[in-house]
């Protein structure tokens, strides 16, 4: 059985300004037919004016077992947001 | 925090292929974005590396005010919150060091760049915080002032800066509204914190509005900056809106800007006010600022004890890919 291409992650900026979004995948033996496989795959309707691609194998996840401790510590600091703090209704523009 | 454009040079001569440039110019009046893989003018690639960096030393320096007073917050709320507000400032100031880099400057260059007090930062972080109402009146000011200076730099031309604005925005309410919050309850405490309060005030408003940077007479870059949608207001235009919005946020908190001259012009619908003292302010720029040499010393300080972490980081990452390659 002959072996599957590479994995590469695909992220289009959809606008000028906007930050590339991760679409999707394709699988590509180089870095160029992957780009073209991202444009064919995701692109065709003009979703995007900018394409990335990352190999997969390169992308570093957290572990999901990690949730708790890597994402907990930020639920009890409710301080850290604006509608924490009364101000107010007559202080304008703050 | 934000340091509006410090640099007082003559203006950069294009010296580019007319074609692009045409269309480079084109593309920006359409409010299109320039990002990092386009081609752009080598002088805007220098000015955004300027403002980019400057900006990002001036979160990192705003961290030393603020951080002195940590540990002497008055109580435990206090501290978990000027800590996060401290916290974020660091951030900040990475959010804007990766945008900088894009244009082909790295970080280490910009880092010795601060180091060796070749670059500038904002003039605000060389004046001392004396007691706890500055901290409330940094956040009230300094930061009123920061977001409206970073507000329009959402919509700035350059795509990389800009998103990093939105991030930035996004978090810079909460740190005004701690600042207002403390001023807030100092005013309704004793009359000596109400002094305290007052004081404070004093002491800052002047130094924010320099924040905007200097007149729009004495600022040659502007026009070129504006072109280019670096920035989208000019200096005066942000100082006058800052005045507008804070002084009835003065009057809220039963306190007084030390203005005489702060007065409704309703022709203008807006207040008139006193004319900045820019011998200071260009003095501060030049680094004579009360606690100049402090804050650079510190800042030093901190990255000089820091290197054996990094240097330690990278040999453990060094001994793990030899230890794979074997």
């Amino acid at each position: 059985m002959s072996k599957d291409w590479p994995l590469w992650e695909v992220f289009v900026r959809s606008k000028g300004g906007m930050a590339h979004r991760h679409v999707g995948s394709v699988h590509a033996p180089d870095a160029e037919i992957a780009l073209r496989h991202a444009r064919d795959t995701y692109t065709r309707r003009m979703e995007g004016v900018s394409l990335w691609v990352v190999p997969s194998a390169s992308i570093i996840a957290s572990d999901p077992r990690d949730d708790a401790q890597m994402f907990d510590p930020a639920e009890d600091k409710i301080y850290r947001h604006p509608t924490f703090y009364n101000i107010p209704d007559d202080v304008k523009h703050i | 925090m934000y340091t509006t454009e410090l640099q007082k040079n003559a203006q950069v001569q294009n010296l580019e292929d007319p074609a692009k440039l045409e269309a480079f110019e084109a593309r920006v009046a359409a409010d299109e974005f320039i990002e990092p893989k386009d081609w752009m003018p080598e002088a805007y690639r220098r000015t955004l590396t300027r403002q980019i960096s400057q900006h990002a030393h001036s979160e990192i320096v705003g961290m030393l005010p603020e951080g002195n007073w940590i540990s002497r917050a008055p109580s435990l709320r206090r501290k978990a919150i000027l800590l996060a507000k401290v916290q974020d400032e660091a951030g900040h100031g990475l959010y804007l060091y990766s945008a900088a880099e894009t244009l082909g400057t790295s970080r280490q260059e910009m880092i010795e760049a601060l180091h060796s007090g070749k670059a500038k930062y904002s003039t605000i972080f060389n004046y001392p915080t004396l007691t706890w109402a500055d901290i409330g009146a940094i956040g009230w000011l300094v930061d009123g002032a920061a977001i409206m200076n970073q507000v329009p730099l959402q919509r700035t031309s350059y795509g990389p800066y800009a998103r990093a604005m939105v991030r930035v925005c996004k978090e810079e309410s909460f740190h005004q509204r701690q600042g207002y919050e403390i001023m807030m309850a100092m005013c309704a405490g004793t009359a000596d914190q109400k002094r305290m309060a007052q004081d404070a005030l004093n002491r800052w408003w002047w130094p924010s509005l320099m924040m905007f940077g200097p007149t729009d007479d004495n600022s040659p870059n502007t026009a070129q900056s504006m072109r280019w949608r670096i920035k989208r207001d000019t200096n005066d235009e942000l100082r006058q809106k800052f005045v507008d919005i804070t002084v009835p946020q003065a009057d809220a908190l039963g306190l007084t800007v030390p203005d005489p001259q702060v007065k409704w012009n309703e022709a203008k619908g807006g207040y008139d006010f006193g004319e900045v003292d820019w011998e200071e302010f260009y003095a501060v720029v030049k680094g004579e600022g009360p606690v100049a040499k402090e804050r650079m010393k510190a800042r030093r300080e901190a990255w000089e004890k820091g290197a054996w972490v990094r240097e330690a980081a990278a040999a453990y990452a060094e001994k793990l890919a030899a230890r794979e390659a074997a």
